[in-house]
């Protein structure tokens, strides 16, 4: 008796909500023409990326306000790290996505040469066109067919410190490499060591480099290294790594030496500047820094936790290094008229607008005001990001085969670990990458 | 039985005979069809996927182009992989003979406590432990700072209890400024300093909240003039917080350095004089005969905290590692090898207490002579088990020591999927895997056998 009321009680209340749904889905048409056609309701567009946790819930905002924009429903996927892998059995098991936001330039190229991808419509391109730096275009597309939006930027040029600690050395953010490391020895005088570098993590090591190398050698050879058109045993890349050499060869600039270092994870070099027992003063990584400084040690950004661009080296240009989430559209999606109408959406700024107020984002839409964003910090990171225009450059190992660029304990990771353990030979380790590098690129 | 039912029903004998071997094709069918399932999902999940693996070892990483032994040739070629079979080959030679010896030895001991069964229980426990739980809890213990990892700080805490730590660790000499760095840590005026004379000695490198209890601003010792006999100085940071300061000189808000162990140094290499530091970081060394001496920081003032046992380091990582298998298994090797003992005659055992043996010769001579064949049971067992180790290596290993760590299986994996992607070298490192377990197999196939009979 009990059970049976309450079913009736349940199927009351869908009724009702079946009702009012409908009402509003009738109202709807008049009203949506102030807001949006709702063009596309009924449909349900499935999209798939690396983002979970707060990101995917940030996107999540974004792909409301698209759905309330065109009516169209949308699904998210989380993939984990293996975008490939997963999108890869997911074609072949004829349930793919409609949208893939591919995290690597690398992996885009590949889903592009096996014809995974549709080209973006006239409309996107046009927003690309008006809204982005060309050299974002040029990371979105493929043989000259442009099939990847980036949405979603990343900066990895920026040097985050605390303020307590460069203030009681008497310091002021450095703006050339030399300056950097001549700071470095004054907060180390200071009692605290100059910089907390996660060497566990081998692509912090490579970050390093690629922000030496960008600056010393400048974007042409940066571009042909990251195409390995250029050997790494070239004079450049000695010269880079002498540089980076400097740095990790000093045992009063390295938190707890180059052992420490080597012992340290990334997590574990943010909270060692921005924990609660600091043991350096600062700590070089990307916009993200920021997030776990504030996330998980409660700093406040801006004030606890302050960033400068990292510094130009020799006589170059401050590097920006980048990295991003491209959103592609597949040929075998269900929905891909739907998809790519979501990525006409997303080259908006109005789409950029709606995370940049969640915040943790960065977008390279020339177009989003800056007043959008919901810091200063992030601010004066999109700033800088958007105003280095064409000399941005993605991160040179996100662009190289995995098995060199991105694998724990092999290629180049490895092989920066142990020049961090002993940087005497900056050629021997250049030799040692050219070997690393050709096995991977030939395969 | 059919024996009997053809006596009773058939007279004829031919046809008993074609009917009998009839239905014993119809058993042999009968059982066929009953092993078929098995046999199926055999050749699915075993023949099928060692054969195709055969195969696909003769071909490139993309699966096309046909290379013969390509592949295993470039597998001794890498270094990586070299290292991998160094290490399985350690891990095979030591893992499964500590964990039966281990296995064997608590097995008899626990026989003889009260309560064997909740100690048994509890050797048994980490059997339940997934490998990836026990990896990351292995990680976490062997981390190299103390403050983490539980293993180095017992080894600190034990190690300090004994030697006592530096006042200043991190404290360095000025560079330039008149100390020079001796080979032992220690600091050493660089000129002549007679009595009569004072000198200041310049540190950096100290945390304002590293500075012990009652630092005093250093300024005003270092104003005072020292007498005819004697040679006076402060020890001071040479740093002003907030910057500013002059290097060399001691400025007025800059700290002295307390407990600071000083000494005098003839020219010969004697020491003539020793004091420590006041709280504001002067000394005074009275009562020198005239003559020249240098100051010295002995480098005890500087010793570096113990920093403990690099545990995942290159060279001990393996042997971290098996130690955290060791947990994992030897409740295993003892359960077993105790169901072997309490299988054992008793006879045996009492007619030797009888002769007169005592007990380290019935272990030796009756004990295990007789538990020789579980003994090698768990002994090959193990070592196939050893043999594919994966989990362990890939968690516990940090990055940076990630190669030198490797076995066969992880490395089997790395090349294939953990980035590699070439799964033709990949194939081939399980070939090479599988040829080494198979002996191991054959030992315990043919035990099998024996002991059915």
């Amino acid at each position: 008796m009990m059970m049976r009321r309450r079913t009736t009680l349940l199927s009351g209340c869908t009724a009702l909500a079946l009702a009012l749904g409908a009402t509003a889905c009738g109202g709807g048409g008049p009203v949506s023409a102030g807001g949006g056609d709702k063009a596309l309701s009924g449909q349900t567009v499935t999209v798939a990326g690396v983002w979970s946790g707060s990101e995917q819930k940030n996107f999540q905002k974004v792909l409301d306000a698209f759905t309330e924009k065109t009516g169209a429903k949308t699904q998210f996927t989380s993939t984990g790290d293996d975008v490939s892998t997963v999108v890869g059995s997911k074609i072949e098991g004829g349930n793919a996505p409609d949208v893939v936001m591919v995290p690597q330039v690398g992996v885009l190229q590949q889903f592009a040469k096996k014809g995974w991808l549709t080209p973006l419509s006239n409309t996107t391109e046009k927003s690309v066109d008006a809204g982005y730096a060309p050299v974002w275009k040029k990371y979105g597309s493929v043989d000259g067919t442009l099939y990847g939006l980036y949405f979603k930027a990343a900066h990895k040029s920026t040097v985050w410190y605390s303020p307590d600690a460069l203030d009681q050395a008497g310091v002021k953010p450095p703006t050339t490499y030399d300056a950097m490391l001549k700071a470095g020895h004054v907060v180390s005088d200071s009692g605290l060591a100059a910089f907390s570098i996660a060497g566990q993590d081998g692509w912090t090591l490579t970050d390093w480099f690629e922000n030496i190398y960008l600056s010393q050698a400048g974007p042409e050879k940066y571009d042909a290294l990251a195409a390995h058109k250029l050997k790494w045993t070239d004079a450049s890349v000695v010269k880079a790594l002498g540089t980076l050499g400097k740095l990790f060869k000093d045992k009063q600039l390295i938190a707890g030496g180059q052992k420490g270092a080597l012992n340290t994870d990334f997590p574990g070099s943010v909270e060692k500047v921005f924990g609660p027992k600091p043991g350096a003063g600062m700590v070089y990584e990307g916009d993200f820094v920021a997030g776990v400084a504030h996330d998980q040690f409660g700093k406040t950004v801006g004030t606890d936790a302050n960033f400068f661009p990292f510094p130009a080296v020799g006589g170059g240009k401050a590097p920006v290094v980048s990295g991003g989430d491209a959103a592609v559209v597949l040929k075998d999606g269900k929905n891909a008229k739907a998809g790519m109408k979501l990525l006409e959406y997303l080259a908006t700024p109005e789409a950029a607008a709606v995370w940049a107020k969640a915040g943790g984002f960065l977008s390279p839409n020339k177009k989003l005001g800056l007043g959008e964003y919901g810091d200063d910090i992030t601010r004066a990171t999109a700033k800088s990001l958007v105003s280095a225009g064409d000399s941005v450059r993605f991160d040179m190992s996100d662009q190289a085969p995995a098995a060199f660029g991105g694998t724990k304990g092999a290629g180049e990771w490895k092989l920066l670990q142990d020049f961090l353990r002993d940087p005497s030979d900056p050629k021997g380790t250049a030799a040692q990458l050219e070997a690393a590098a050709a096995k991977a690129y030939k395969g | 039985m059919t024996a009997t039912l053809v006596k009773e029903t058939s007279p004829p004998v031919l046809g008993a005979v074609e009917r009998a071997r009839r239905s014993r094709r119809r058993a042999r069918f009968i059982a066929l069809l009953f092993v078929f399932p098995a046999l199926l999902l055999l050749g699915a999940l075993v023949v099928y996927p060692v054969l195709f693996s055969i195969g696909r070892s003769f071909f490139d990483a993309s699966g096309t182009r046909f290379v013969g032994g390509e592949n295993y040739t470039e597998m001794f070629r890498d270094p990586a992989t070299l290292k991998a079979v160094r290490n399985t080959a350690i891990w095979v030679v030591v893992a499964p003979a500590l964990l039966t010896g281990l296995g064997l030895i608590l097995a008899v001991l626990v026989e003889k406590v009260r309560w064997a069964t909740a100690f048994k229980l509890l050797l048994f426990m980490p059997m339940a432990v997934s490998f990836l739980a026990a990896g990351i809890v292995f990680r976490l213990a062997y981390d190299e700072d103390p403050n983490k990892g539980v293993l180095n700080a017992a080894v600190v805490g034990v190690h300090d209890a004994f030697t006592g730590t530096s006042e200043y660790p991190t404290a360095r000499a000025r560079e330039g400024q008149g100390l020079k760095a001796g080979a032992d840590g220690s600091y050493r005026t660089s000129g002549g300093v007679s009595p009569g004379e004072s000198v200041t000695l310049g540190l950096v490198g100290v945390a304002p909240k590293d500075l012990p209890g009652g630092a005093q601003p250093a300024y005003a010792a270092a104003g005072r003039k020292a007498a005819p006999d004697e040679v006076r100085g402060v020890v001071y940071l040479d740093f002003t917080p907030g910057g500013g300061g002059k290097q060399g000189k001691v400025d007025r808000r800059e700290s002295g350095l307390p407990e600071m162990k000083v000494e005098a140094v003839r020219d010969d290499g004697t020491t003539a004089a020793h004091a420590t530091t006041a709280s504001d970081g002067s000394f005074r060394f009275t009562g020198l005969k005239s003559g020249s001496y240098a100051v010295e920081l002995p480098g005890s003032n500087f010793a570096e905290p113990y920093q403990g046992v690099s545990w995942l380091g290159p060279m001990l990582v393996t042997p971290a590692i098996i130690g955290a298998y060791l947990w994992i298994w030897t409740g295993f090797a003892m359960v077993l090898i105790g169901a072997g003992l309490a299988a054992l005659p008793r006879d045996a055992l009492e007619a030797a207490r009888m002769d007169g043996a005592n007990e380290w010769q019935i272990f030796r001579r009756i004990t295990v002579p007789l538990l020789a064949p579980v003994l090698t049971v768990v002994f090959v067992t193990l070592v196939i088990n050893v043999m594919k180790v994966f989990d362990l290596v890939y968690i516990i290993a940090p990055g940076p020591v990630q190669e030198d760590a490797t076995v066969l299986a992880t490395q089997m994996w790395l090349v294939s999927f953990g980035g590699g992607n070439n799964q033709g070298l990949g194939s081939a490192l399980g070939v090479l895997l599988l040829l080494l377990v198979v002996p191991a197999m054959v030992v315990n196939v043919r035990r099998f056998r024996r002991s059915q009979r």
